[in-house]
């Protein structure tokens, strides 16, 4: 662990115990973050993504508890800490913004209500400060008149308007990491580069990290710099995006990439993975990806394949290393 | 707004209708106007003529609009019980009756918050069980065996409270009569109340808890952990809060329809209120008394709903732009 | 037949309910109460509808484990002498009958009423839910008591054998009428479920008349959420009659339910006789109880989602 890292994930498992057993939703994920760097988290919905965001903060709910692992957050392992601990870092040094902004705000409180205390539950600072905190981070994510806003209830305004209202709260204590769970996916299209533009603008100028969650590779690559590819709770292909984007090592992350809508090829079907990620309680052995790989090996169905270098990413995946060793 | 506003009037408009209609069909029917008038001794001859004069003989639709109008200057007829005009019989108990529901709701809203909140955000624990079970079996036992059970134990076999009747009683300025000014007043009242309130204490417990689980549920209670927000903060504004709103439509009506139990409550405790006195009418075929009870508790059931419509608009910031969904 | 038995027998709905030990156990004991309910005039062990039977000397005789009892009347008499235990038993037989009488008649207004409402849409369907709304604030027992308030004003005041002869239809209407927007509502919302769904289209497309699509098609998807409420409802409906009877609109004295039972005890309540209404209450609070659990209980089953909010 250099200085220089913010964020280190070890090993994290992830188990919900349900009536019919106990099912592991999160398999040994191991990544690390930067400070100031943006990492993106890619991979259909089902396959661990937002359980591992939201683990990091020790939000994931009932019935699922982290069963394994460490979360290293400067120094200190939030998977330990005291549930009053883990309160004072959340929304303080780590924030998150979530997926649907029509749900995320109360809708019988003000903005200004669901702003302030915020502030007021990680600074003590009177009611004057706390209300200047608010309209200095609405300025920053280009609302106009901040004061008037703060009086208004979230159902006076757009779905945009929204969620830079949530981002503007994620900003409100000056955090170390953000946490964005699928930030943009339940915005129209315009509006969904906007706020992309905005994260990755606020990112920059703070030298804050970014985690993003996403399962659209597209959006993900415009933003990160580096990004782990997850598939049935196993992180099967990490490394930097342009690496990745460019010459995609795991079968599935070349499947994702080819399913992508390209511009080069205007006529002819999308590619698409054959198959459906398999669901929780039934994951297949060996190899999770297996049964819909294209260039599958009897040991694919046997043996779990671990992450390991190969050039500048670390992939899992029996064929690449087989490959790397001939 | 202004739509929700006119359904709201329709609303009551229709109920005070029915009422109405209902009203002039038992006066038209039972009623003898004649003998509440002119007594038993008066001959056949003297009847019609007297008959003739009131408009008896008119035809239906005339002597309604005229049962309306009469009834919308306040001239419900005289009760013959009482020899009084029927509306000022029954407003004389009507403080009685109010104040029985008053404390009542008290006891709800006092002992169901703390009760189905805590229920709602410790499901599993020992005390949410109890609370759960003692509440299905509460909504099992009817209101007036809770009463006789409470009259058994308190006053039969401990002694400690009174069984029946108001005690000491106070007429405020503006001839409000009222039994909590004194000490005597209160222990009568313990019992009726509690009677009362049994039957929507177990309703609000299971409302408050179904409905505060749900929101829990929801993105926003999510999101206000991730803020880092203490807990009591969580459960009792951003929660609470938002679990008001379907408490106060729901909790609004039950409030409303606990008059209907003050029948059952004060014939135990013989509690002279408006139910009391209407059972005596019905007992009696006391048709003016029977139809003035029935009109003002229209009135309060409208009175009522408009009371939680307003209610329910402050909580809601929504409903002040764009009405109730 | 046979087939029909051995898929119930394996069923998931058998599975859970016999792995539940309260559901179970309601149902015995409702089977149980309902089984001597009818079995009255065999297992009872005076006839309290044969004036010649009792005799006044007998009121008011403690239960038999008492000083004062007698082993002739197992949990002692009532004021007018008769037999406790078999006045509970014609008793309990009257309450059931009027509460699933009264269920059934609520269900088919209701049924027919929420069903007209979801299908025809607009006016109709605003008026009969205002009305259904207006019912509902007003409290169904408050209803009741209007209703029958009115019933003895159309029979007359001199009709008072005929309204003691007719008590039990009486009372079947009465809180049949008071009580069918419940069931009104809840098949409305899901006719306008089922409204949206292909098939329904499909019958219009070829022709098929309203009615018949009402009835036939749509009407068989409604009824799982019916049975729910029914469950409920016939403990409210016996809870109603006993509140109309305490009240005295109900059943005579000179014919035992639950709730006259309850008003007639409650006289002697201070003079001793506590058992003339505690027993008949007890009987009433089971019954009640064990007909709300197992609703709870079937709802809670037919609607798997409220189990993963626990």
């Amino acid at each position: 662990m250099t200085p220089e890292t913010l964020l280190q994930v070890k090993d994290l498992e992830v188990t919900f115990a349900l009536r019919s057993g106990k099912y592991q939703a999160v398999k040994g994920v191991t990544f690390d973050v930067a400070k100031g760097e943006r990492l993106g988290l890619v991979g259909e919905s089902g396959a661990g993504k937002s359980i591992t965001g939201f683990s990091i903060i020790n939000l994931i709910s009932q019935p699922g508890y982290i069963s394994g692992g460490q979360v290293l957050f400067e120094g200190r392992d939030l998977s330990k800490l005291s549930p009053e601990e883990m309160r004072s870092i959340r929304g303080d040094r780590v924030a998150m913004i979530f997926q649907d902004p029509m749900m995320t705000l109360n809708p019988v409180l003000t903005i200004g209500q669901q702003m302030l205390e915020t502030v007021r539950a990680h600074r003590n600072v009177s009611g004057d400060e706390a209300r200047a905190i608010a309209m200095d981070k609405l300025a920053k994510v280009h609302i106009s008149s901040p004061e008037r806003r703060l009086k208004q209830y979230p159902h006076e305004f757009s779905g945009g308007m929204r969620q830079r209202i949530v981002i503007a709260i994620s900003l409100l204590s000056d955090p170390a990491l953000i946490i964005a769970d699928e930030p943009s996916t339940a915005l129209d299209v315009t509006i969904q580069a906007e706020i992309m533009e905005l994260l990755l603008e606020l990112c920059e100028s703070d030298r804050m990290g970014l985690i993003l969650i996403s399962h659209d590779l597209g959006v993900v690559s415009q933003v990160t710099q580096r990004m782990a590819i997850m598939y049935a709770g196993y992180i099967v292909e990490v490394g930097p995006t342009a690496e990745i984007i460019t010459n995609p090592s795991h079968p599935y992350t070349q499947g994702l990439l080819a399913a992508l809508p390209g511009l080069q090829k205007r006529r002819g079907r999308l590619n698409q993975i054959p198959g459906v990620m398999p669901g929780l309680t039934s994951i297949p052995p060996g190899c999770p990806f297996h049964p819909r790989c294209q260039s599958v090996m009897p040991v694919c169905s046997e043996k779990i394949p671990a992450l390991c270098d190969h050039g500048a990413v670390r992939v899992a995946c029996h064929a690449v290393t087989q490959e790397a060793r001939s | 707004m202004f739509a929700f506003f006119i359904r709201r009037a329709g609303q009551a408009a229709l109920v005070m209708v029915v009422i109405s209609l209902v009203c002039f069909a038992v006066q038209h029917k039972i009623g003898d106007p004649i003998r509440d008038l002119a007594g038993e001794s008066v001959s056949e001859a003297e009847r019609q003529l007297l008959r003739e004069k009131l408009g008896l003989s008119d035809p239906l639709p005339k002597q309604y609009i005229r049962f309306v109008t009469n009834a919308a200057r306040g001239d419900l007829g005289i009760s013959y019980m009482f020899g009084k005009p029927a509306l000022d019989v029954i407003l004389q108990k009507f403080p009685a009756t109010a104040e029985l529901v008053f404390c009542a709701v008290i006891w709800v809203l006092v002992l169901s918050l703390p009760m189905g909140i805590y229920a709602a955000i410790r499901p599993k624990s020992v005390l949410t069980r109890i609370i759960m079970g003692v509440s299905i079996v509460g909504v099992s036992i009817p209101v007036f065996l809770i009463a006789i059970i409470l009259i058994w134990i308190f006053s039969v076999y401990l002694g400690w409270l009174p069984s029946f009747g108001r005690g000491d009683t106070i007429v405020l300025p503006g001839g409000w009569t009222t039994g909590l000014a004194t000490w005597d007043g209160i222990r009568h009242m313990v019992l009726p109340s509690i009677s009362l309130a049994s039957l929507t204490l177990p309703l609000f417990v299971r409302l408050i808890r179904s409905e505060m689980m749900e929101v829990l549920q929801s993105e926003f209670v999510k999101f206000a952990y991730a803020k880092g927000l203490p807990l009591w903060r969580i459960y009792l504004v951003h929660a609470f809060k938002n679990t008001l709103l379907p408490v106060i439509t729901v909790g609004g009506v039950r409030i409303g329809t606990m008059l209907a139990f003050t029948i059952l409550t004060e014939t135990v405790f013989q509690w002279q209120g408006m139910g009391f006195i209407f059972l005596q009418a019905v007992e009696r075929a006391d048709t003016s008394l029977l139809v003035a009870y029935l009109v003002v508790v229209g009135l309060i059931f409208v009175g009522v709903n408009t009371v939680v419509d307003l209610v329910y608009g402050l909580v809601n910031p929504m409903v002040r732009v764009t009405g109730r969904k | 037949m046979l087939a029909k038995w051995t898929a119930f027998k394996n069923s998931w709905f058998l599975y859970r309910f016999l792995r539940d030990p309260v559901a179970v156990s309601c149902t015995v004991v409702l089977f149980v109460m309902v089984a001597a309910a009818f079995l009255a005039p065999v297992i009872a062990p005076h006839d309290v509808y044969d004036a010649s039977n009792t005799d006044i000397l007998d009121a008011r005789t403690a239960p038999m484990w008492l000083e004062d009892g007698s082993s002739n009347f197992i949990l002692g008499t009532d004021q007018q002498g008769r037999d406790l235990l078999s006045a509970m038993l014609y008793g309990m037989r009257t309450s059931i009958i009027i509460g699933l009488g009264a269920t059934i008649l609520q269900c088919v207004i209701g049924v027919v009423l929420g069903l007209t409402a979801g299908y025809a849409g607009g006016k109709t369907d605003a008026f009969l839910m205002r009305m259904a709304d207006v019912q509902l604030s007003f409290s169904t027992l408050m209803v009741a008591i209007i209703i029958s308030v009115l019933v003895d004003v159309l029979l007359g005041r001199h009709a008072l054998a005929l309204r003691e002869q007719m008590a039990v239809p009486i009372l079947v209407l009465v809180i049949g009428l008071a009580e069918w927007p419940q069931v009104a509502r809840t098949v409305r919302a899901s006719v306008l479920g089922e409204k949206k769904k292909e098939y329904v289209e499909a019958a219009r497309v070829i022709g098929l008349p309203p009615l018949r699509i009402m009835f036939k098609h749509i009407m068989p998807n409604t009824l799982s959420p019916v049975l729910v409420i029914a469950t409920v409802q016939v403990a409210g409906a016996i809870m109603s009659e006993a509140a109309l009877s305490f009240l005295g609109l109900g059943m005579p004295v000179t014919r035992p339910s639950l709730g006259s039972l309850i008003k007639t005890g409650f006289e002697y309540i201070f003079s001793g006789a506590w058992w003339i209404t505690a027993f008949p209450g007890i009987t009433l609070v089971v019954l009640i109880l064990v007909i709300n659990l197992l609703g709870d209980w079937l709802r809670d089953f037919l609607n798997p989602k409220l189990y993963k909010k626990g």
